[in-house]
């Protein structure tokens, strides 16, 4: 049984701060699921599903419930694999809802980093029971030195170069300028790019995705209740989740796990990377954008590189326009969890509401696809297709 | 996970890894072997996660490879070199390379574990170049 047609995003919503001083974090998340219900036309009453990922306090989903008042909840999953859980989440409330478990679902995420930060809040330490912290955590590893040796591995086989790598830059940042939330609105070129400070050789400061606080939230239901709505239907057409981790110590950076989670996308949607109209690539790093983009099969093994050259990810002049929004890079990276983002981009898309300067024509199909934990090495990957209702 | 700073972090000794700190304090690089399926992994587990056996030990490594990928950490004062040096039995663990000039580090360059001082007479494996 999959869940092809089965399930339609109704509600979304983006949370327009990218600083909550002012706001806790279970205000968030609530304000979050007041948004994307408003949107959908649903009251909090009518959600009988909850998900959440490791971002929310507490005890997740048990805690959220109670701070939000849902009462008619019967089915929750809290799970957890980093920036991807989202895109996991709508997989999973897809196949709730096919079996009958739920007929509303309610995901959130919410984040503020900028603003724990600003209050001396201690940074959230890895869990130093995991098994790999003992080994792993005395050499330094930060996500961005560890991102950097995908690039630098990427480099080394393949000839990829900062300059292809910072058109991905460029790309998010032509599309964030009409974005007037973006957290940067500049549009930038290559050498922008390449001369801003190195942080992590070879990733410079352009290199990497903005710090943000807010959230985004959808609302999923199923065909009965989506038909009895007024808002336009986002179909779910296929999805796929998978771990990749580093193998008892066979290591290989120039690959992530869309390898595995796009192709059981696209065969449960029915549809190839050619029929892709849009694209939201999860965009922490730049290289994350072009090793996920090799591996969903949107080019070949190693040519990333000039794949995502001369603009071809910008909208309106390449040929597979991605995160129309400003993505990571530019926009919003919520909590440092982008998967939620990336989903919310995808439907305005399909939807035919993204700011016109940037709205793909006729974009029946649409992927989003989410990166968690670190690149290549432990991490999940979550690809979800979406398309509209003749999709 | 600071990005500023290579923290200072206490290794953890538990029941599974105490046997690679005692090594590396006297000097030995430690990889953990299963007597199996003969292969083996890191970092290492009493369980061998190739073929499940719980029949594993700790032999002593040859203490030389080649560097997989390597990052600078620019920011941090002083910059660090994070690498993944894959050691000649085959396996690839995530460490330092230290005592040489940063800027000529490559991909491919062959290492050799040395020790440094990690406190309460422990040591920590990391790599110079050869």
């Amino acid at each position: 049984m999959g869940i092809n047609g089965k399930s339609y995003i109704i509600g979304i919503y983006e949370h327009p701060c990218r600083a909550a001083l002012d706001k806790t974090l279970p205000q968030l998340h609530a304000e979050i699921a007041k948004g994307a219900l408003a949107d959908a036309g649903l009251s909090k009453d009518d959600v009988d599903a909850y998900f959440c990922a490791g971002d929310a306090p507490g005890l997740g989903p048990i805690n959220m419930i109670e701070y939000m008042g849902l009462n008619n909840v019967r089915h929750m999953d809290s799970t957890e694999t980093g920036g991807s859980s989202y895109i996991v989440h709508v997989s999973h409330a897809a196949q709730a809802i096919a079996a009958g478990h739920c007929n509303v679902a309610l995901i959130t995420l919410a984040g503020r980093p900028v603003a724990d930060a600003k209050e001396g809040k201690p940074v959230r330490y890895y869990n130093q029971q995991a098994p790999d912290f003992p080994f792993e955590m005395p050499y330094g590893p930060n996500v961005t030195n560890m991102y950097a040796m995908c690039a630098m591995r990427h480099m080394y086989e393949y000839g990829t170069t900062s300059e292809q790598l910072a058109w991905i830059k460029v790309a998010a940042s032509h599309h964030a300028q009409h974005n007037e939330h973006a957290r940067l609105r500049d549009v930038v070129t290559v050498e922008d790019v390449v001369n801003s400070p190195m942080i992590a050789d070879p990733l410079h400061r352009l290199d990497c995705c903005v710090i943000t606080d807010g959230g985004g939230g959808v609302v999923m239901v199923s065909p009965e209740v989506a038909k009895s709505l007024k808002r336009t239907r986002v179909k779910v057409l296929g999805a796929g989740e998978a771990p990749k981790h580093l193998a008892a110590g066979q290591v290989d950076l120039t690959y992530s796990g869309a390898r595995w989670s796009g192709p059981k996308a696209f065969a449960e949607a029915g549809v190839t990377p050619t029929d892709i109209k849009y694209a939201s690539i999860y965009d922490s790093f730049t290289i994350t954008v072009l090793e996920t983009l090799e591996d969903l099969g949107f080019c070949k093994k190693g040519e990333g590189g000039k794949f995502v050259s001369d603009g071809n990810l910008i909208s309106g002049v390449g040929k597979l326009p991605f995160n129309t929004d400003g993505g990571g890079l530019c926009n919003n990276h919520p909590g440092n969890r982008g998967g939620m983002t990336k989903i919310l981009e995808a439907v305005r898309q399909v939807r035919g509401e993204a700011h016109p300067k940037v709205q793909v024509r006729n974009c029946d199909i649409a992927l989003a696809h989410g990166t968690g934990g670190l690149l290549g090495s432990r991490m999940g990957s979550a690809t979800v297709i979406l398309g509209s209702e003749d999709a | 996970m600071s990005t500023d700073q290579k923290s200072k972090i206490n290794l953890v000794v538990n029941s599974e890894s105490k046997p690679y700190w005692e090594g590396a304090a006297k000097g030995q690089l430690l990889i953990r072997t299963c007597n199996a399926c003969g292969k083996a992994h890191h970092y290492p587990r009493t369980v061998c996660p190739h073929c499940f056996s719980d029949d594993t030990a700790f032999v002593e490594a040859s203490g030389n490879g080649a560097i997989y990928s390597y990052s600078i950490t620019r920011q941090a004062k002083p910059p660090y070199v994070i690498a993944y040096v894959t050691l000649n039995e085959g396996v690839t663990m995530l460490t330092n390379i230290v005592d040489c000039e940063i800027d000529k580090i490559r991909i491919g360059q062959k290492v050799r574990v040395k020790f440094s001082e990690a406190g309460d007479g422990y040591a920590l494996p990391v790599f110079t170049s050869v």
